[in-house]
């Protein structure tokens, strides 16, 4: 089947220093690929890279098999940009921000019921449902993280692209990103997130690439084999009762 | 019946201080939103330039401001969006800018001198006249629809500007129409509430209004509320004690923002005591076998 994405050879730079080095990454449907690394490695700028927000100095990019160029159909991508906060300078409430992902389908006419009712399943899908009308300033660390996440999932995506979306996040809400991330997967939805540790998404890894200096250094095909150092130890102490077996049938 | 309403020049001023309560705030809340608070300062002392581009050429004062502080406001949004320079020190260089091509272009008109220029610095009632009352219209048309019509949109450019090009919104074209938005918003106020002063009633009401407010639309429908209050009563307490509009429009909007304030502080703790607990609860929730 064909990738949903695909990124051959790219190179890019920030600021006129090259960050990417020629990275080769593909996504197949249904299929979750974890970005490690070290600091300044290029995995934001990747993913960054693949959702055309850095423009690329060479190699090529492709969305659900369409060069990025081309490429219109973003409500079939959910983004979670690294973000600590989902507020901004002016107070909104929950539902406001997530009901910004439904633009993707609507552009610029008015949102209408439809649109109402996906922002309302995706707080549900994300344990929100009940926050709807509070401003996301009232939220904690893993609330805002899951907020962003619902603003993502409004179009019903086919692939979510997340960066750090563990950081800053303490155990607990990381347990809730993994579960409301594992509803996603059951329903086939590709996942490419950028992590610094696996931590309670390990078991829903299929596959680990690991960057080093804007190029890719080694990929880790079976989740039992992920790397060890970038592993997050607190991981051990999960209940392995409510650790779903690993999800090898989507590859 | 009112004695204020008797003279035509204060219902021109009054309506005009009407459409400009509720443009301003409207315009104001995605700068301030965007943290982006000062932008219509700038814009006004660019405006300052196209008022004495008209006095040189004998053209209308308002329609030349309203071009002139379009370019600039373009300008600024292309300096901001490209990162070539830091956002303040782009809008530094406007200020100096605006502010000394008005003084010098207007010295270069026949017979102009600075004084020309007082009352577009700090508004007056008296001297709206008629056809200022239309372009106030017609702006203020354009104005209401962008920042009513496109509020979805332009509320996700500033919230998050990334994730919005992301959904494919055309991010750019709708942050120039903002900055043009802006503009537009300055030109109208500056008869009133004059140039200096034009952007306290961009970013007052919203920050007034924000203080009891839990989201955005209710944000938008309360400052133009209080952009409304301010600038009908600035206007008619001007007529009564002989002060300028401007600084009166401004100062009750300050007055009504400490009121609010002081009002609304026993308010935000109470909230910051519920979020805390509810924060608590869940944890406990995550918590439990």
């Amino acid at each position: 089947m064909e990738p949903v994405i695909s990124l051959s050879g790219v190179t890019a730079e920030l600021g006129g220093r090259p960050v990417l080095r020629g990275v080769d990454l593909t996504v197949g449907p249904g299929e979750v690929v974890a970005l490690l690394g070290p600091n300044g490695s290029g995995k934001s700028t990747s993913v960054r890279a693949a959702v055309s927000q850095i423009p690329l100095t060479g190699g090529e990019l492709r969305l659900f098999g369409t060069p990025v160029r081309r490429f219109r159909a973003w409500q079939r991508l959910g983004y979670v940009p690294q973000r600590s906060t989902a507020a901004g300078g002016v107070p909104a409430t929950v539902r406001e921000v997530v009901a910004a992902g439904r633009l993707a389908r609507r552009g610029l006419r008015p949102l209408g019921r439809a649109d109402r009712a996906a922002v309302r399943d995706a707080l549900d899908q994300v344990g929100l449902a009940d926050r709807a009308g509070d401003p996301v300033d009232s939220l904690s660390g893993g609330q805002h993280q899951r907020v962003l996440i619902a603003r993502a999932l409004t179009t019903a995506p086919e692939l979510l692209i997340m960066d750090e979306p563990l950081a800053g996040v303490d155990l607990a809400s990381q347990r809730i990103l993994a579960d409301t991330l594992r509803e996603q997967v059951e329903r086939g939805v590709a996942v490419l997130v950028v992590l610094h540790e696996l931590g309670p998404l390990e078991p829903l890894i299929d596959r680990a690439v690991v960057l080093s200096g804007g190029r890719v250094e080694r990929v880790v095909e079976h989740s039992s084999e992920l790397p060890a150092d970038h592993a997050c130890h607190p991981h051990d102490e999960l209940d392995p009762s409510v650790v779903p077996p690993l999800q090898t049938g989507i590859l | 019946m009112l004695e204020v309403l008797d003279y035509p020049f204060m219902q021109r001023a009054l309506q005009a201080a009407l459409l400009i309560g509720i443009a301003a705030p409207a315009v104001g809340i995605y700068l301030v939103q965007r943290r982006q608070a000062l932008m219509g300062d700038g814009i006004g002392h660019v405006a300052l330039t196209g008022v004495a581009l008209g006095f040189l050429l004998s053209a209308n004062p308002v329609w030349m401001a309203v071009l002139v502080s379009v370019v600039g406001a373009v300008a600024m949004e292309l300096v901001r969006s490209s990162g070539r320079a830091r956002g303040d020190i782009a809008l530094a260089m406007l200020f100096y800018g605006g502010m000394a091509g008005g003084v010098m272009i207007i010295n270069l008109a026949p017979g102009g001198s600075t004084a020309n220029l007082t009352t577009y610095l700090f508004g007056s009632v008296n001297t709206v006249s008629p056809s200022d009352i239309t372009a106030i219209m017609i702006l203020s048309a354009f104005v209401l629809l962008v920042s009513f019509g496109l509020r979805r949109q332009l509320f996700s450019v500033c919230q998050d500007e990334e994730f919005a090009r992301v959904t494919g919104l055309p991010v750019r074209a709708l942050n120039l129409l903002l900055a043009v938005t802006a503009a537009a918003t300055v030109t109208v106020a500056m008869r009133v509430v004059g140039l200096l002063l034009v952007s306290a009633l961009m970013v007052i009401p919203v920050v007034a209004a924000q203080q009891l407010t839990r989201g955005f639309a209710t944000t938008l429908g309360l400052s133009v509320g209080f952009g409304v209050l301010v600038s009908l009563s600035g206007t008619v307490t001007s007529y009564y004690a002989d002060v300028p509009p401007g600084a009166t429009i401004v100062l009750i909007a300050l007055g009504l923002f400490a009121l609010i304030a002081a009002a609304a502080a026993p308010l935000s703790h109470r909230r910051a005591r519920a979020a805390a607990a509810g924060a608590a609860r869940e944890s406990e929730v995550v918590a439990a076998p």
